[in-house]
């Protein structure tokens, strides 16, 4: 049975007020978990692990959050922004996140504003409804 | 030297549940401040023996491999005081565990009452991905301290348990 988008919203909000320790109303589909909600790096592993135990399913850090570590390479990253080359890897690799407006001026540093809460509701509904 | 803020594990199953115990007496000099004429075991010292206690768990579940730091203190809530003269339990269980990091779920408990609620998050530093290096030695496990507390869990000793078993069978 397919689960509803604002089902899998209304628990990536429960986990995420309780891994941030934020109040109910902080939690929009735009929200960045860094930016806007204040997460850490240790926060994307609580969070990954939160969902996992919520949904009963397994996931890999780097399905959800690219690791930085993909991005240390100097094919796919020059002078802090992201390679032509760089861009397709990330956009394969995350095709639940949006990336219009970053595909203009894909740096790093604006690396971390893809992930929004909508970015995790879209990655689970894919996940969860996938046949 | 390390400091080992538990007395013993009474139960071990490995990568996936702990109990320790942990002894409290008036002869802890900061009881004598915290506070004075009423001694209570203060709450972060509890988040301590937790860690304590979750993090061998975790660090044995890799065979003491990883570098294991507490990275995140998820839930603590606190019901009951605990007092010089108590013995208190540390169970601890391994809710999820991946190559960068643990986490764990733990209560505290004083002959069945219970105390605490902790709930913690270790990071394997080696897998950390910002790509950042730390020294090759393990400093966390690093002198067999932390193991020698595992003396009556460890294979080798249920190995020979098993042997003695078998001679006398």
């Amino acid at each position: 049975m397919a689960v509803s988008r604002d089902e899998i919203f209304q628990k990536v909000k429960d986990v995420l007020i309780e891994a941030l320790g934020l109040d109910e109303e902080d939690v929009v589909p735009k929200a960045r978990l860094m930016a806007d909600l204040g997460a850490e790096s240790i926060d994307f592993l609580d969070i990954v692990f939160r969902l996992e135990k919520t949904f009963s399913i397994k996931i890999a850090r780097e399905e959800l959050f690219p690791a930085e570590g993909l991005l240390n390479s100097g094919e796919l990253v020059v002078g802090g922004r992201l390679t032509d080359k760089g861009l397709e890897l990330l956009k394969k690799q995350l095709p639940h996140v949006d990336m219009t407006g970053f595909e203009k001026s894909p740096t790093l540093a604006k690396l971390a504003d893809l992930f929004t809460v909508e970015a995790i509701v879209k990655f689970l509904e894919h996940r969860l409804n996938a046949a | 030297m390390r400091w080992i803020w538990i007395d013993k594990f009474i139960d071990f199953q490995s990568g996936k549940r702990a109990v320790a115990v942990k002894n409290v007496t008036l002869a802890e000099e900061h009881l004598h401040d915290h506070f004075p004429g009423f001694p209570v075991m203060p709450e972060c010292l509890m988040i301590e023996a937790m860690a304590q206690t979750a993090g061998i768990l975790v660090g044995e579940a890799r065979a003491f491999k990883e570098k294991v730091i507490l990275a995140k203190i998820q839930k603590a809530v606190f019901f009951d005081f605990v007092r010089p003269g108590d013995s208190i339990q540390l169970e601890a269980a391994i809710e999820s565990i991946s190559p960068e990091a643990a986490g764990t779920h733990g209560r505290i408990t004083r002959e069945d009452h219970l105390i605490a609620e902790i709930d913690l998050i270790f990071s394997h530093i080696d897998q950390n991905l910002a790509g950042v290096s730390f020294p090759r030695e393990n400093f966390v496990f690093d002198n067999g301290t932390f193991q020698s507390l595992l003396r009556e869990f460890t294979s080798a000793g249920r190995d020979s348990g098993q042997e003695a078993k078998g001679v006398h069978g």
